[in-house]
């Protein structure tokens, strides 16, 4: 957008020089099971003006690969062997490898010649100092400006970062800021000192798709402002393909295959790239296993669903403010169906999935399960002994494989506690089990291993099993597979599909999203601020949407296509809710 | 913003010194008879006497011929003025025997809580950033011996050591010649050279406490990423770790301080007996023993009424230090 107001400028004269040069870097971590080699004989090359995309899955070594170049990798790391070679504006280079971390050379760098953001914008900067005391640190440490200086240059940053009221904005906390306004003042932290380098640590996962597409659109056009070189790692194809020039795919430590963009998605060679690009393209389009849509009967209704939160203050506990997380939402899920919710953070999914177990009471409305016996109940309405028979037909399975399973019980006690808080004996419930570990795909010898055995896939598996134990007829998952590596998202999601087959199962799947729910449901209910603003069936919903934040929320998502890039040409929706 | 807070804070204390009042009346209220009857007792015993116009007067002043509710209005009326009523034991009004007491179980606090800060601080920093270093692994087991030794058992060890070594007079706060004198600056250098074995007595549990809680803290900041953004930026690692861990790790450090003040000051009764402190917690066990009621009460008044400011003021040092806290 303003990428082409005139302020395009190119402060070296060869914008495509090396200005990071990365050789033969490896990192190793000296723990007590012996060496990690987190990072092995990696080379590549920043150039200025350009993007160098460093693409892997969790373990990859690419965040460790990014600490070493400024050389705060987290103990015990060290940097065992390699050059990087910054090439500074006025054309000294110098080998930050051959630097002590401690030195103050190499303090010279960091923040100043090559900045760095990070994942979390909510952890990231420090909850108890001001924003503005945040940036105008980086000016107090790399540059002589006097307090008046900083605090223009404060206030000029937070202008550039798109803050609005900048000078109300530097005086506030971060916790007064949203997910996208935090990242938005970790980037002004970062320009401070106009850096010849941003190293960009996966800036955008944490983040709503939307706002993604938004702080994407701010590094391209800061980048074609300040003419330097942009080192962004992520683990999402869709990112990669929007904004990279150069792209470099690592694999346990180290560089599997590097290239232009254009190489890397269209002729890619190394097997692992070919299944990262295969991936997220299969998520561009419906699941081909999945059999057509057939309307049963319904089995689940959900009507006016409403939750209010209230917060009372003061003496007499007054209410002061109320929140509606959901407002009247009304669906019917049918028999075998799949039905996707998706929102971004804040629209109420999560609270209506909730709300259908009771974990949350709803504060109107009616849940109405029709169960094997025939006739329909109000799940709104049952007391403790009738919500037993509920948990045993509708079950949920979390988002979060790591916290979700309780770390002092073995697999087996695990999988068998809704079993036994059903009555099975143990003999009964050790065979089932087993079948249910057979289902989920993991060996039968896993039962007596308690969870931190596991990687989070194979968590999510054992969750899974746990979800099926008493033969469900509905399982509500809330962001099921949004904490896993994209592999194994599609692994999940290949198994969910064939369980599905296999048992007559009803999904209510909950995501932020879309890709994911395409590929795996029938229909799809998009939320927004509490509101189902749009439901119909998949394919219609995603290729003519009706609602405007429908449009928004599908253009916003990354394409994993370099040649047909479209987060530029997205579909804005003009919200009240101005901040992003 | 933060006026307000106080001002409701403040508000919030008056239900509690209110209950405070109640209890502390109820003590007082709890042996058979009125006090006057016990009074009256002791003198006998004693030999003494006392004339039917005194004791009348003394009925009228506390309103022990009225009911409960009137007798507790004019005990806290009494108290608020002052008054605190009568001590048969030492035979002169309660105020007497107690503020000089109060003034110096409050030194002896205090001193023993800057102590505690001033070794913890630095120490709880240094354990935590060298995890599992000698020094570490050093002021682990120095701060587990604290913890598990009575102090009562420190005291008499720092008692033998402060004899033999210094030739110092132990015991008291004061050496004989200055016991009874005037405040003068000698009187003060006196009590200074006699405060620091009851400081580092009842300091020390709480310091070996302190300083496990500010290394957990610290070690849960420490990996948090605002750390890295901070290092990032080119912080240097001193000031990096004062300015960010440490200013994050202080809250719950200082929230302490509520539970602090009344730990310092009940932990001190025992040691108070052994090195024969002027302090209130010898008294108020040797008032409790033989039920000077007056006396028992007002000293659980005050110890109380020091709890709950002691827990104002962690309070609002919290609201100040972490601009999260609402003020609502």
């Amino acid at each position: 957008m303003t990428a082409m107001d005139g302020t395009l400028q190119d402060k070296s004269p060869n914008a495509a020089d090396p200005v990071l040069e990365v050789r033969g870097l490896s990192t190793h971590f000296a723990l007590r099971q012996g060496v990690l080699k987190a990072v092995e004989n990696i080379s590549f090359t920043v150039k200025r003006g350009k993007t160098l995309c460093i693409v892997g899955e969790s373990g990859s070594g690419k965040s460790v690969a990014a600490r070493s170049i400024l050389q705060i990798v987290p103990s015990p790391g060290k940097i065992v062997s390699g050059q990087m070679v910054l090439h500074r504006r006025r054309g000294s280079t110098i080998d930050l490898a051959a630097l002590d971390p401690r030195s103050a050379k190499m303090r010279a760098v960091r923040g100043a010649r090559i900045s760095m953001i990070f994942q979390e914008p909510m952890s990231s900067l420090s909850p108890v100092h001001k924003i503005g005391f945040q940036i105008e640190e980086s000016l107090v440490l790399h540059t002589n400006l006097d307090k008046p200086a900083r605090r223009k240059r404060v206030l000029e940053l937070l202008r550039q970062v798109e803050i609005s009221e900048p000078e109300a904005a530097a005086d506030r906390y971060p916790f007064e800021y949203s997910g996208g306004m935090r990242q938005r003042a970790m980037i002004a932290m970062a320009l401070a000192c106009e850096p010849d380098v941003l190293i960009a640590d996966e800036p955008t996962t944490a983040l709503d798709v939307t706002t993604q597409a938004e702080i994407l659109d701010l590094i391209a056009r800061l980048q074609a402002d300040h003419g330097m070189g942009v080192m962004f790692i992520t683990h999402d194809m869709g990112v990669v393909a929007e904004i990279a020039d150069e792209v470099c795919v690592m694999f346990r430590g180290k560089v599997v295959e590097q290239g232009p963009v254009d190489n890397i998605f269209h002729a890619p060679e190394h097997p692992y790239t070919r299944m990262l690009i295969g991936t997220a393209r299969k998520l561009e389009a419906r699941a081909e296993a999945k059999p057509p849509f057939r309307a049963g009967a319904s089995i689940l209704m959900v009507e006016g669903l409403t939750k209010t939160f209230e917060k009372r203050t003061g003496f007499i506990r007054k209410t002061t403010v109320r929140t509606e997380a959901v407002k009247s939402a009304s669906f019917t899920l049918r028999d075998g169906e799949t039905l996707g919710i998706v929102g971004e953070s804040g629209s109420g999914k999560t609270t209506l999935g909730q709300m259908i177990l009771r974990t949350v009471e709803p504060t109107a409305g009616k849940v109405l399960y029709h169960g094997r016996a025939g006739g329909a109940v109000d799940v709104t309405a049952l007391n403790r002994e009738g919500m037993r028979d509920i948990y045993g037909d509708i079950r949920m399975v979390f988002q979060d494989p790591h916290n979700s399973l309780n770390p002092r019980m073995t697999v087996e006690q695990i999988i068998a506690e809704p079993l036994r808080n059903s009555g099975w004996s143990s003999s009964d419930s050790h065979a089932r089990v087993k079948e249910l570990l057979d289902l989920v795909g993991l060996p039968a010898q896993v039962m007596e291993r308690y969870p931190h055995a596991f990687s989070g896939g194979q968590r999510q598996r054992i969750g899974i099993a746990r979800a099926l134990a008493p033969e469900p007829r509905i399982i509500v998952a809330d962001e099921a597979t949004s904490a896993l590596d994209v592999s194994l998202r599609a692994q999940v999601l290949e198994l969910l599909l064939s369980i599905q087959k296999r048992m007559s199962l009803s999904f209510l799947f909950i995501s932020h999203d879309i890709s994911v729910i395409r590929y795996f449901c029938d229909r799809v209910a998009v939320m927004r601020q509490g509101e189902i603003v749009e439901i119909g069936e998949v394919d219609q919903v995603c290729t003519t949407p009706q609602h405007g934040y429908t449009k928004a929320l599908l253009s916003a998502v990354p394409h994993p296509n370099p040649r047909a890039r479209r987060l530029a040409t997205r579909h804005r929706y003009k919200t009240e809710r101005t901040e992003t | 913003m933060l006026m307000r807070y106080v001002i409701k804070r403040l508000l919030y204390m008056v239900p509690t010194l209110l209950l405070i009042s109640l209890v502390s009346f109820a003590i007082v209220q709890l042996p058979p008879g009125d006090f006057l009857d016990s009074y009256i007792a002791t003198l006998e015993a004693g030999g003494g006497d006392i004339s039917a116009r005194e004791v009348e007067l003394l009925r009228q002043r506390y309103a022990l011929d009225g009911n409960v509710v009137t007798q507790y209005f004019v005990w806290i009326g009494n108290v608020l003025q002052g008054d605190f009523g009568w001590s048969f034991q030492y035979q002169r009004p309660v105020s007497d025997v107690l503020w000089g007491r109060v003034g110096l179980t409050f030194l002896i606090s205090l001193a023993s809580m800057i102590f505690v800060y001033m070794v913890a601080f630095p120490i709880g920093i240094y354990s935590a950033v060298r995890k599992y270093s000698l020094g570490d692994y050093t002021f682990t087991f120095l701060g587990f011996l604290g913890l598990a030794i009575p102090n009562f058992l420190l005291a008499l060890v720092l008692m033998y050591v402060s004899l033999t070594v210094f030739g110092q007079s132990v015991g008291g706060l004061f050496s004989p010649e200055f016991q009874d004198a005037p405040w003068s600056w000698a009187k003060l250098v006196d009590l200074l050279a006699h405060l620091w074995i009851p400081v580092i007595i009842i300091g020390t549990a709480s310091t070996a406490g302190l300083i496990r809680v500010m290394r957990a803290n610290l070690l849960d900041e420490l990996n948090k990423p605002y750390v890295e953004t901070a290092r990032a930026k080119g912080l240097s690692e001193g000031r990096l770790l004062l300015r960010y861990p440490v200013r994050l790790a202080l809250n719950p450090f200082v929230s302490q301080v509520g539970w602090e003040l009344p730990a310092l000051i009940s932990g001190a009764a025992i040691t108070s007996i052994v090195l024969n402190l002027p302090t209130t917690g010898p008294v108020l066990l040797t008032a409790l023993k033989s039920q000077d009621m007056y006396l028992a009460g007002s000293f659980i008044l005050i110890l109380s009424v020091l709890t709950v400011i002691g827990t104002l003021i962690s309070d609002l040092l919290l609201a100040w230090l972490d601009p999260r806290i609402s003020y609502e």
